[in-house]
């Protein structure tokens, strides 16, 4: 059995194509887990769709083959939330309001502030508490 | 036993033995107090956090014809010009123009005083705005610009209240979530904010202005500046604990520096949703070994010092001096704390990561001998209270 894998996607989409159920595809027709982290899905109007999907490559590359399909902008490297090293200050304002602690201190003895992408949510929490604007959102 | 003049010497020979307050905590535990006395020099502390009470005055130089500004905006923030001609006075906490401010709860407040300052220190082209009523001699009725910070004939930093000895930390007992000046607080004691450097803190490893006074050079933001006068709220005569720091509050400074000299990085806008802008300013001030009582009190720790929990919702906004916990710098740095046997998430508006660098480049720059030690003309009074203000009738 081939191992699974989990890849993080940006699609963008210049007008929703919302008649369509793309997620159920993915799921039923390409044995996808898919995580959902943030969607906009608006008649008529630009939308996006941040989301994990675990599966084995050869699903994944032919999901995504039927994605394409699509009118869609597929980003494989795209980040949702960004964290801007060189505006964070390393306060630590936004370390409670990081649910999944993908904002951290590593050693308590510097108290310097990281951001590890992966375990990133983008739940936004930072962006309303940060006050030097260090995260920002892609949408 | 060491004088000023003494310090500043080996400082200008390249000699100084210099520490930050942290480096000193575990070189005084392995040399001893007495030797270690004898060989440091100075001690530098440290802090980098929002420090509302800062401003500025700006100096623009005269338009041809000459302009009496009466009203003027840099970015659209608004300036005081109350004063000379085309001097402005520039506060950290003042809103652009016709910003919702607290209208659409909470407010975003993204831009102010204080980003101004930034981008100013940074380099950035800034639009000034000004009208006058139009003198005789001062014709000009209007005045529309861009300058950047060199184009300034002076651009001095006047902070009336920097390096807060103690800070409170703040917490919300309350049903609803809170925004405060130490950040969103949620309800029911779900998380805490603090404000200090603690153990690098400046008046925390001088409690009682021993060597911290009128007088005393400071490294503002990278520029060499001064402590003009005690700061605003110095309220000396307090709690303090056996140690002699202070449990709350207590102490602070009033801070000048030349903008032309600062670092950008180290002056950074301030935005606090549903509350204000503000500045986060970087202050290092160097402490004298003058002797080993001086040297003893640079040495104090993280868990040797107590911060009060209030609750912002109510204790905080009303006044009533309850504190509902009491906590050290080093519970907090972990990152969680214990109030009424409930875990808190703690976060930080001071960044100490910040401190420590600021620390460090005070340091090297003394070694170097690019900074000497002044020794303050004027101590901090330790014997005067805050007082409250009473709303009265005339003469009441």
């Amino acid at each position: 059995m081939t191992a699974a894998v989990t890849k993080k996607l940006m699609l963008w989409f210049p007008k929703c194509e919302c008649e369509k159920p793309i997620i159920t595809h993915l799921v039923r027709d390409y044995d996808l887990v898919v995580n959902v982290f943030r969607a906009k899905v608006t008649p008529e109007e630009y939308g996006y769709l941040v989301l994990d999907v675990t599966g084995t490559e050869a699903d994944i590359e032919r999901a995504l083959e039927y994605v394409r399909t699509f009118d869609v902008t597929i980003n494989y490297t795209g980040k949702g939330v960004t964290w801007d090293k060189d505006r964070c200050t390393g306060c630590g304002n936004c370390l409670p309001h990081c649910p999944t602690g993908a904002l951290y201190v590593e050693d308590r003895a510097t108290m310097a502030v990281t951001f590890d992408e992966t375990k990133c949510i983008e739940c936004l929490g930072c962006i309303r508490v940060c006050p030097f604007g260090a995260c920002a959102s892609a949408f | 036993m060491k004088t000023y003049a003494e310090i500043n010497e080996r400082i200008e020979a390249g000699k100084a033995v210099v520490l930050t307050a942290e480096e000193i905590i575990d070189y005084v535990e392995a040399k001893g107090l007495d030797a270690a006395a004898a060989e440091v020099d100075v001690v530098t502390t440290a802090t980098f956090g929002p420090m509302c009470s800062s401003a500025c005055v700006l100096n623009f130089g005269h338009t041809t014809p000459r302009i009496r500004m009466s009203e003027a905006w840099i970015e659209d923030v608004p300036v005081y010009t109350g004063i000379a001609a085309v001097d402005v006075f520039l506060g950290a906490t003042e809103l652009r123009y016709k910003d919702p401010a607290n209208m659409y709860y909470p407010g975003e407040f993204r831009y102010g005083g204080g980003h101004v300052m930034e981008e100013l220190v940074a380099g950035k082209e800034l639009q000034l705005f000004a009208l006058s009523y139009g003198t005789d001699e001062y014709p000009r009725r209007e005045v529309r610009t861009w300058f950047t910070l060199s184009d300034l004939n002076q651009a001095i930093m006047v902070n009336p209240r920097n390096c807060y000895q103690n800070y409170n930390v703040a917490i919300n007992g309350s049903e609803k979530t809170i925004h405060t000046y130490l950040g969103v607080l949620e309800p029911k004691y779900r998380n805490a904010g603090y404000s200090s450097a603690g153990q690098l803190s400046p008046l925390l490893n001088d409690p009682l202005y021993e060597t911290i006074g009128v007088g005393t050079s400071v490294w503002l933001a990278g520029a060499h500046g001064h402590v003009y006068a005690e700061g605003t709220q110095h309220a000396g005569a307090c709690e303090r604990n056996a140690l002699d720091v202070p449990t709350g509050g207590a102490g602070t400074l009033a801070l000048t520096g030349d903008m032309k000299q600062m670092r950008s990085g180290f002056l950074r806008g301030v935005s606090m949703v549903g509350y204000g802008v503000s500045l986060a300013v970087g202050v290092g001030v160097p402490i004298p070994v003058l002797n080993r009582d001086v040297l003893k009190r640079t040495c104090i720790r993280d868990r040797d010092i107590q911060a009060p929990v209030v609750d912002y919702s109510h204790d905080y906004a009303h006044n009533t001096g309850k504190v509902v916990a009491t906590v050290t710098y080093e519970q907090l740095k972990r990152g969680e704390i214990e109030v009424d046997g409930q875990t808190v998430a703690v976060g930080s508006l001071s960044s100490y990561s910040k401190a420590r660098e600021i620390a460090h480049l005070l340091a090297d720059e003394i070694r170097a001998g690019d900074f000497l030690l002044s020794e303050p003309f004027q101590k901090l009074p330790a014997d005067t209270r805050m007082k409250p203000l009473r709303i009265r009738e005339k003469s009441e």
